[in-house]
């Protein structure tokens, strides 16, 4: 069985495109599309890996990476952020909160790829 | 070199301009050459019939040379030399400089009220697209749709074997995205296009349709004032309220305006303001109203009355602002915060207390404001709960000579995102000026 990886995004082809991609790159899909109860998610999916979208209904993606380092089950789980701003201060602010990789929409899928196997060798 | 000292160069100007010899014009007046030399460079005062006789040779009338047409022309050079004060240009020759050279200077004044301008646009529009939650939501979208077709089309192109119903299924996926993306494209262009109209045109959210309502009746209903008017007809004649919540934001402000307008009538105040500084607090004493309805009243004064234009702006406890009403020199964010360091704030922390304090706005033209700021509970005191706080600050712009004029006055700015006080205790966010917009 291959890597988990959980996608909290809440864009349907978004979740579809990363599913597919990642599907027949060996990894095993679970996905979400709700902020609100995404903590609850992770904990019970228990992932090697969370892509996670910023803005999402219910909660935002800082928010929810905040509550992830502050759990020491979820301290140092591998957290790739996705957002539609690229500014320095959201890089910044992932960073800064803890997020292993940020990635700015749009982007390719071979570079999504690339970022998972780097955080998740296998 | 005073103002009043610099007739002589406007003669000499005039004289040289017009091809006439410093001694045929001294002749026709009566004096020597060498007292219209002294004239000339400002060496002696004149007045009275010899003024009047130049003038007359000089085909003028005599206040074009007493007083000039460059009043207004010398305070944008000055606001000029303000803007770039390490240009080493002479503040005091600058009224010399118009008088020699008008249309140099002219052309100066013109390149500054420009950049001005444009400072402003900038402004707007970094404004917009920093805090304005609407383009942030319109641009996610846009992006988010371009993500889900870039990332589908790349599957589709290279995956060598794919199965018939998921190739299906992603090129339905960017069909239905590119309709999206197309439609959310279209929405986008318009409310830019709205954006970028007059400031009359088009508004997008509640609160920015009452301010251009607002800001188009001046802040002033002369319909209200006389409890004759129907605040429903005037809503229904507003063609910059276009949505239901902003009539609904309109509404309540008229209504109150009416109410205000009976409590303290508008001919009232003006009379008061014509002998009295339209202070708020003896505004309120005088008429017994409370102090946010006295700065309110003396704020929709008719800008030509004898209050003159004055600005005011509201926040509720969070410091958002609720009510804005700029003033010429001292500009107000049309989205996001304001400067923290405004009286407005520091009355929200101060609740209950009466902040009276001169403020001068960073890289503005200068002008100097007086503020008189106080912050109340809303509503009834209630024991079950904590007392909710609004604040307001009017806004008096301080003219030339009067006392206030020469006390310090706090620097303070826009909002951090265009305010050039780089070194500023309370900044939030780095400013575009820093970086070298």
């Amino acid at each position: 069985m291959g890597k988990h990886v959980l996608v909290i995004e809440d864009e349907p082809n978004i979740i579809e495109a990363i599913s597919f991609i990642l599907s027949r790159d060996g990894w095993t899909v679970d996905t979400h599309s709700n902020g609100h109860d995404a903590v609850d998610v992770v904990l019970s999916k228990t992932p090697d890996l969370v892509i996670l979208d910023v803005m999402l209904p219910g909660r935002s993606g800082y928010d929810i990476l905040t509550d992830l380092r502050e759990r020491p089950e979820t301290a140092g789980l591998p957290v790739l952020m996705l957002t539609a701003r690229g500014q320095n201060k959201d890089r910044e602010m992932a960073e800064r909160l803890g997020a292993s990789r940020f990635m700015t929409k749009p982007f390719s899928n071979a570079d999504v790829l690339e970022a998972l196997r780097e955080l998740v060798p296998a | 070199m005073p103002q009043g000292q610099l007739t002589g160069t406007r003669i000499r100007e005039r004289r040289v301009r017009q091809g006439m010899r410093q001694a045929d014009l001294a002749a026709q007046v009566g004096i020597s050459a060498s007292y219209l030399n002294l004239i000339e460079h400002n060496k002696r005062r004149i007045g009275g019939k010899l003024l009047v006789a130049i003038a007359h040779e000089l085909s003028v009338e005599p206040a074009q040379l007493t007083e000039g047409a460059e009043a207004a022309l010398i305070a944008t050079l000055r606001e000029a030399r303000a803007a770039h004060s390490g240009a080493g240009a002479e503040q005091e020759r600058a009224e010399e400089f118009a008088g020699r050279f008008p249309g140099w200077a002219e052309v100066l004044a013109r390149s500054q009220r420009r950049a001005a301008s444009l400072e402003r646009t900038v402004e707007t529009l970094t404004d917009r697209l920093t805090h304005d939650p609407h383009l942030a939501a319109a641009l996610h979208e846009v992006l988010s749709t371009v993500t889900a077709i870039r990332s589908t089309a790349a599957i589709l192109a290279d995956t060598r074997e794919i199965e018939p119903e998921w190739r299906d299924r992603f090129q339905r996926n960017i069909n239905e995205d590119a309709a999206r993306l197309a439609e959310s494209a279209q929405s986008l262009v318009t409310y830019l296009d709205r954006a970028g109209e007059a400031d009359g045109g088009e508004a997008a959210a509640p609160q920015e349709e009452l301010d251009a309502f607002l800001a188009q009746i001046g802040w002033h209903v002369p319909e209200l004032e006389d409890g004759q008017a129907d605040v429903e007809a005037l809503i229904a004649g507003a063609e910059t309220l276009k949505s239901a919540p902003a009539r609904a934001l309109a509404r309540a402000w008229l209504e109150r305006y009416a109410d205000e307008a009976a409590q303290l009538p508008a001919r009232d105040l003006m009379r008061w303001c014509e002998d009295n500084a339209p202070d708020p607090g003896r505004v309120a004493r005088e008429f017994g109203v409370s102090v946010p309805v006295a700065m309110r009243r003396i704020a929709s004064l008719a800008a030509d009355g004898p209050a003159g234009r004055i600005g005011m702006v509201s926040c509720d406890a969070s410091g958002t602002l609720i009510f804005r009403k700029p003033v010429d020199g001292f500009a107000v964010p049309r989205f996001g915060a304001a400067c923290p360091l405004w009286p407005l704030f520091a009355a929200l922390s101060q609740p209950m207390t009466p902040i009276r304090q001169v403020v001068q706005q960073a890289a503005r033209d200068g002008g100097r404001f007086l503020c008189y700021a106080l912050a109340l509970p809303q509503g009834a005191p209630d024991f079950d709960a904590l007392p909710v706080l609004e604040a307001h600050m009017l806004i008096i712009p301080l003219e030339g000579g009067s006392e206030a004029q020469a006390a310090p006055a706090r620097e303070v700015g826009v909002g951090c995102r265009i305010c050039p006080r780089i070194s500023c205790d309370a900044r939030r966010e780095p400013s575009i000026l820093a970086d070298g917009f």
